[in-house]
């Protein structure tokens, strides 16, 4: 491990323990009708680390985000929570797991208040009616354990908020159930420099709190910046899982753009199992 | 601010400031094209003082009570569709719903001698059925609801000819039944049930601002919930006292005074409607649906289930209204729920402020705007206007609400408040 990203020298040796990925994709295929968009994808995702997922446009990552959150049906493959395979076939199911995502295209309800977006689907109630108070005082402190001070008042429509106000109320949304997977679409293509600062802080403390977290970029500073892992898939194919220690950004680009990392000497094995021999559940 | 209101400097500043700062909220809130009752209170106060001094007997106490008759079945024919309004769909077929429904129960009663509440069950239970019909249609194969309830519309017309066997007319003679619309509440009833639902409206709006200032939250000031509360009791203090006048020409022979019955069933229906819409999980889950389904989906709702569900309710609430519209009409005939009845809802719905676009709409919004729909039929009835020129200004009046709603779109949109 090299002194460049102190974070992952320590998780790596926490993998170590035997424990095993908090959440492991083998062999997913994902077709739309005649268009194969996933090919025997792997993945592995491990607790207190940021894994970049990163690859062309089209090559496929926002898709395999929606087959682990329940959003599309998997043709073919394994879905593991914690070395347990499960089956996520909903939206719901992925939460009851504790997989959150926070959506390319947000998919927050613009009519609807910043609470009432944070709880939709899963509202606190008493006696069948909507629990509103604690509903707002819970939005509030998720918020504020962001450091989000930019929201006037949680009752503000969505609609009235900027590009960076929604994006943080979609990841207080993901965040509010202590959840153990976070899973970020783009989160950053529409912010401004100071915004993509604070999201990309949010990421990492996300992860040095113990969650799994998996950030999709097309930006190599944020990547190299924040992930302790970089996943790369080019036309539907998982084609490294790399310590971000071990790479280059022009390995990283050549991998995304070619599909090949010729210069790679090691952690190119897609499913990482080479690299990290001893993170194999026991 | 109690502290504020104690020190000597400006009381009056430190007691007002919040009220002022609340208006100033509302303000921005009505620029931002969020105008929520306003327009419907306005057009109806227009209206009334315009009826008021060009037809004296509008002001009657008599005519009062007919308003209520009048536009009672279209206004809860409207909540309804309100539910279906939310999520973004629309039932043209309600209207003749609200007739077959009726008719169901009328032939049940009248030929079959079935007692009323197994013929209103009935004809409750066919407008779930034809409410689920359609909701599984949009939903599950995904066609257009404009579409299902366009042919739903012609469907019914016929089915409704059918039950009422071509040209005939099926009379109501049930007492019961009649005397939802055309019978009244005892005048000390009157005061109790309006006492009840005052009380009632003061103490979850007490309880809520104290609850929410107690724990920390922002609130509108108790002033202004005084106030609302205040503006209610009076409103229904004035409507019990005249609809509890003496309004029979010869009250010797038989008294004619109190709040006709549907005020009470209108009400229910409000309170019920409001608090399924806006305080459970289900009615925001129909907002969620109206304002970005597959956000919804994501968020783990059962999209098919809410969006069948919209129009469960709304062709439930259809026959109810077209039971309403039976006992003022004392019958039923092949036009019930027609003509009319399906336009006035809907535009009763959209003057009171639901959206045509989805995501917006509350069950007030049905009773304001059916009292500004059956303000123009009531007033230009009485001005002798013909039914064509009643039309055609109730159609512009809906045209109007209709622009103000997409206007105020285009505000909100604008400036980002929706
Ligand atoms: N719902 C869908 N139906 C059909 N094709 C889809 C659908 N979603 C994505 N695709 C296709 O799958 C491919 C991968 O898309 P996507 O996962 O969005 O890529 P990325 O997020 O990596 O840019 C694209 O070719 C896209 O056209
Ligand atoms: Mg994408």
């Amino acid at each position: 491990m090299s002194p460049a990203s102190p974070t992952s020298e320590g998780y790596a040796q926490s993998d170590r323990t035997g424990a095993p990925p908090v959440l492991e994709l083998r062999g997913v295929n994902k077709s739309f009708g005649p268009v194969h968009v996933l090919r025997d994808v792997d993945l592995t995702i491990r607790a207190g680390e940021v894994t970049a997922l990163v690859g062309d446009n089209g090559a496929g990552k926002s898709t395999l985000v929606k087959c682990i959150g329940g959003i599309h049906p998997t043709d073919s493959g394994s879905y593991l929570f914690e070395g347990e395979p499960v089956k996520v076939d909903s939206p719901r199911a992925a939460a009851e797991l504790g997989v959150e995502i926070v959506y390319q295209d947000l998919a927050l309800c613009d009519n609807l208040d910043i609470v009432q977006n944070m709880f939709l689907g899963r509202e606190a109630t008493r006696h069948m009616m909507l629990d509103e108070i604690t509903m707002e005082q819970l939005a509030a402190e998720t918020l504020a354990s962001l450091s989000v001070r930019t929201v006037a008042s949680v009752r503000q429509r969505v609609a009235s908020l900027s590009g960076g106000q929604r994006q943080t109320v979609a990841i207080a949304k993901a965040v509010l159930w202590n959840s153990k997977v976070v899973i970020l679409d783009e989160p950053t293509a529409a912010l401004g420099v100071a915004q993509t600062a604070q999201v990309l802080e949010l990421v990492r403390r996300l992860a040095d709190k113990g969650l799994a977290v998996v950030l999709i970029s097309h930006n190599m500073n944020d990547v190299f910046a924040v992930a302790d892992r970089i996943a790369v898939l080019y036309l539907g194919r998982m084609t490294a899982q790399v310590s971000t220690s071990d790479v280059t950004h022009s390995q990283v680009v050549e991998l995304i753009t070619t599909g090949r990392g010729r210069t790679l000497r090691r952690g190119t094995d897609p499913s990482d199992r080479s690299t990290q021999p001893n993170g194999e559940p026991a | 601010m109690t502290t504020g209101a104690l020190s000597r400097t400006g009381w009056r500043e430190s007691a007002l400031a919040p009220v002022a700062d609340h208006f100033r909220q509302y303000v921005g809130r009505l620029r931002g094209g969020d105008m929520g009752v306003l327009p419907a209170l306005l057009g109806l106060t227009v209206l009334c003082t315009a009826f008021a001094i060009m037809r004296p007997r509008f002001l009657t106490s008599g005519n009062f009570a007919n308003l209520f008759n009048q536009g009672a079945a279209v206004t809860i024919i409207a909540m309804g569709l309100i539910f279906v309004l939310v999520i973004g769909e629309i039932d043209l077929s309600a209207g003749f719903a609200s007739g077959v429904c009726a008719a169901v129960a009328a032939v049940l009663m009248d030929r079959h001698g079935t007692p009323w509440y197994l013929a209103v069950g009935a004809a409750l239970l066919t407008g779930v059925v034809i409410g689920l019909a359609i909701g599984l249609l949009v939903a599950k194969l995904d066609i257009p609801s404009f579409v299902v309830t366009l042919g739903a519309f012609l469907a019914f017309q016929g089915v409704l000819l059918k039950i009422v066997r071509d040209g005939e007319n099926v009379s109501v003679h049930d007492s019961t039944i009649l005397a939802i619309a055309g019978k009244n509440v005892t005048p000390w009833l009157g005061w109790l049930l309006a006492a009840v639902a005052v009380g009632g409206y003061a103490a979850i709006q007490f309880t809520r601002t104290l609850n929410r200032s107690r724990r920390g939250l922002a609130t509108a000031p108790m002033a202004v919930t005084a106030l609302r509360v205040g503006a209610l009791a009076v409103l229904v203090g004035a409507g019990v006292y005249a609809l509890n006048l003496e309004r029979s020409r010869n009250a010797a022979v038989a008294s004619l005074r109190g709040v006709p019955i549907v005020v009470p069933i209108v009400v229910v229906l409000l309170v019920a409607g409001t608090f399924l819409l806006r305080r459970t999980a289900f009615g925001l889950s129909l907002y969620a649906v109206g304002g970005n389904r597959e956000a919804a989906r994501r968020a783990g709702i059962d999209v098919d289930r809410v969006r069948i569900s919209a129009f469960v309710i709304c062709s439930g609430l259809a026959a109810v209204g077209g039971i309403v519209a039976a006992s003022r009409a004392n019958s039923v005939d092949p036009n019930s729920g027609g003509s009319n009845v399906l336009l006035y809802a809907v535009g009763a719905a959209v003057i009171g402020g639901t959206s045509l676009f989805g995501g917006k709409g509350r069950v007030v919004d049905a009773v304001l705007g059916g009292a500004v729909v059956a303000v123009i039929d009531n007033g230009m009835g009485l001005m002798g206007y013909s039914s064509g020129v009643k039309y055609i200004v109730t159609g512009s009046v809906l045209l109007l609400a209709a622009g103000v709603d997409a206007l105020s779109r285009k505000r909100a949109e604008a400036s980002g408040l929706r």
